[in-house]
């Protein structure tokens, strides 16, 4: 049935190929629009194109085979991100070693996905991180800077490692629980939504954008925009859901809701940040997209808000 | 047995040390040379430097390039001699004087007649990390002997904040590489660095780093 020792169900594949499909179309378009003397327009849109294709690529790979590489995949993302946020922050030269610890938290944090010991993945950086990245810096004895340092590493721990691993947790589900599901499945079923919605708030901003809605954070975000994609998400989260989740009808429709709301609260959440550091990419990791965090911004929101709701009314 | 150690150093190593644990974002690389002899001139704040501008360039030239280092740290032991000058590949420089008559450069215009592509450091030492130190003129007289051989200014930042001076753990950033217009000698040492420090604020500028102190 399976030769290739998949662990992710037909389903999964299905939809992975069916995003595969939209990509090509999406690249035929670009071709067209490209074609003849029109070779040099739309240059950032075929760079993003392309490197959705690297990321789908990347992600299709990660997360077929074995649970295993799925988590250490996330487990290098959430490096990554974290990497990438704390070579952009303003940091004290004292804390250079209080850094070394934050990084540690990475492979623990996985750690406790990979044993599935929930209790620990819930509170270690919350709590143990907290306490123990504030006492490491005060032995350090430099107290100038020391609430913004403090806080924005913590801050970084919070949204970089905790926040992400919650995409990793969804691998372990459902866990001992009676409920028909499939970790990659609901694993797939965010981040699709959660980047879906990234792209149609951009498109339906394009087309019909006119009422800009956090003009001093993001100049480019509009009402249009915002309101299309959560509405298109929401739709597609009604479709997808009896393929990829155990959610019902009414719930599909507040998931698709809340992916909407809260992945362009993550989006204009990292706009905030690099706007105060006074950077416009965090990165160049992806182009046409920027860095890591550029890409991973909406998912920092919704990938919590999304575990907590399955957790809450079904696991 | 000493090139084959050398590119495991260079190609394994350090390779897997620059990619993953820090991770370089390089602005301008057509700019670097495809063949010797080179040099490129680089501000100094870290052991990772030498390293990372050895990893921007293909495993091919690897025979060809090396760092240019100070004698007086690098040989003051035996095991330290050896891992030097035959894993890391250093062209050994004496910073001072013995005789009045000594030809401190000698050891890099040979390595140039070689073809060698040479990472420089003009500020001469590490010194106090991603704070700019005085360029020496060590790099002026050696383009003024071989005004043939094109300098490249190269700006990093990052690397003294994952590695300074008087630390051994290496802390993850991600590591800003930009690479300047090759310079060539005009006749005059002082214009000549004055050229040189003015390539590499306008590299510096290229963007705007978070504090660090």
């Amino acid at each position: 049935m399976n030769p290739l020792q998949l662990w992710v169900p037909p389903s999964v594949l299905w939809v992975v190929a069916a995003v595969v499909g939209v990509l090509v179309v999406a690249s035929v378009i670009v071709a067209v629009l490209r074609r003849g003397d029109d070779a040099g327009r739309h240059a950032e849109l075929a760079a993003r194109v392309r490197s959705w294709w690297v990321l789908v690529t990347i992600f299709a790979l990660a997360i077929s085979f074995r649970r295993g590489i799925a988590i250490a995949f996330f487990a290098l993302l959430s490096f990554l991100a974290l990497k990438e946020y704390l070579s952009l922050i303003p940091t004290r030269r004292a804390d250079r070693r209080v850094l070394f610890w934050a990084y540690l938290c990475v492979p623990l944090q996985y750690l406790w996905v990979w044993q599935q010991w929930y209790n620990m993945f819930l509170i270690f950086i919350p709590v143990w991180a907290f306490l123990f990245i504030a006492m490491r810096m005060v032995l350090r004895g430099e107290t100038r800077d020391f609430l913004r340092a403090a806080g924005s590493i913590h801050w970084g721990l919070m949204t970089m490692v905790f926040g992400l691993s919650h995409l990793a947790w969804l691998l372990v589900l459902p866990g001992a629980a009676p409920v028909a599901a499939h970790g990659a499945a609901l694993l797939l079923f965010v981040v699709l939504l959660t980047e879906l919605n990234d792209v149609m708030q951009y498109v339906w901003g394009r087309t019909l954008g006119r009422h800009r809605i956090i003009e001093s954070v993001s100049p480019k975000k509009t009402a249009e925009g915002l309101i299309g994609g959560i509405l298109t998400t929401t739709l597609l989260a009604v479709a997808l859901a009896p393929l990829l989740t155990p959610l019902t009808r009414t719930d599909a429709i507040a998931v698709g809701l809340m992916i909407g709301c809260g992945g362009f609260i993550g989006d204009v959440t990292i706009s905030a940040l690099k706007r105060d550091i006074g950077v416009k990419d965090s990165g160049t990791l992806i182009p046409g997209h920027g860095g890591i965090l550029d890409r991973v911004d909406s998912l920092l929101f919704t990938a919590p808000l999304f575990f907590h709701f399955l957790m809450y009314f079904y696991f | 047995m000493g090139a084959l150690l050398r590119l495991l150093f260079y190609g394994v190593l350090v390779r897997g040390v620059v990619l993953i644990v820090l991770g370089l974002n390089v602005r301008h690389r057509e700019r670097l040379p495809t063949r010797g002899p080179a040099i490129l001139a680089a501000n100094h704040n870290s052991h990772l430097d030498a390293m990372a501008l050895i990893s921007l360039l293909p495993l091919r030239l690897l025979p060809r390039v090396r760092p240019v280092a100070a004698a007086d740290y690098f040989l003051r032991n035996r095991w330290l001699a050896w891992f030097a000058l035959n894993v890391v590949g250093i062209v050994p420089l004496n910073r001072q004087r013995q005789h009045a008559h000594d030809d401190l450069l000698a050891p890099v215009a040979e390595a140039l007649e070689r073809g060698d592509i040479l990472i420089f450091f003009p500020e001469g030492s590490r010194g106090e990390p991603e704070q700019l130190a005085e360029f020496k003129t060590g790099l002026a007289r050696i383009a003024e002997r071989r005004p043939d051989v094109p300098v490249i200014p190269v700006y990093t930042y990052g690397l003294g904040k994952a590695l300074p001076k008087g630390e051994w753990m290496i802390v993850p950033f991600f590591v800003d590489i930009f690479v300047g217009e090759p310079l060539r000698f005009d006749g005059d040492r002082g214009a000549y660095m004055e050229r040189y420090r003015s390539a590499m604020a306008a590299l510096a500028l290229e963007e705007k780093h978070a504090d660090w102190t």
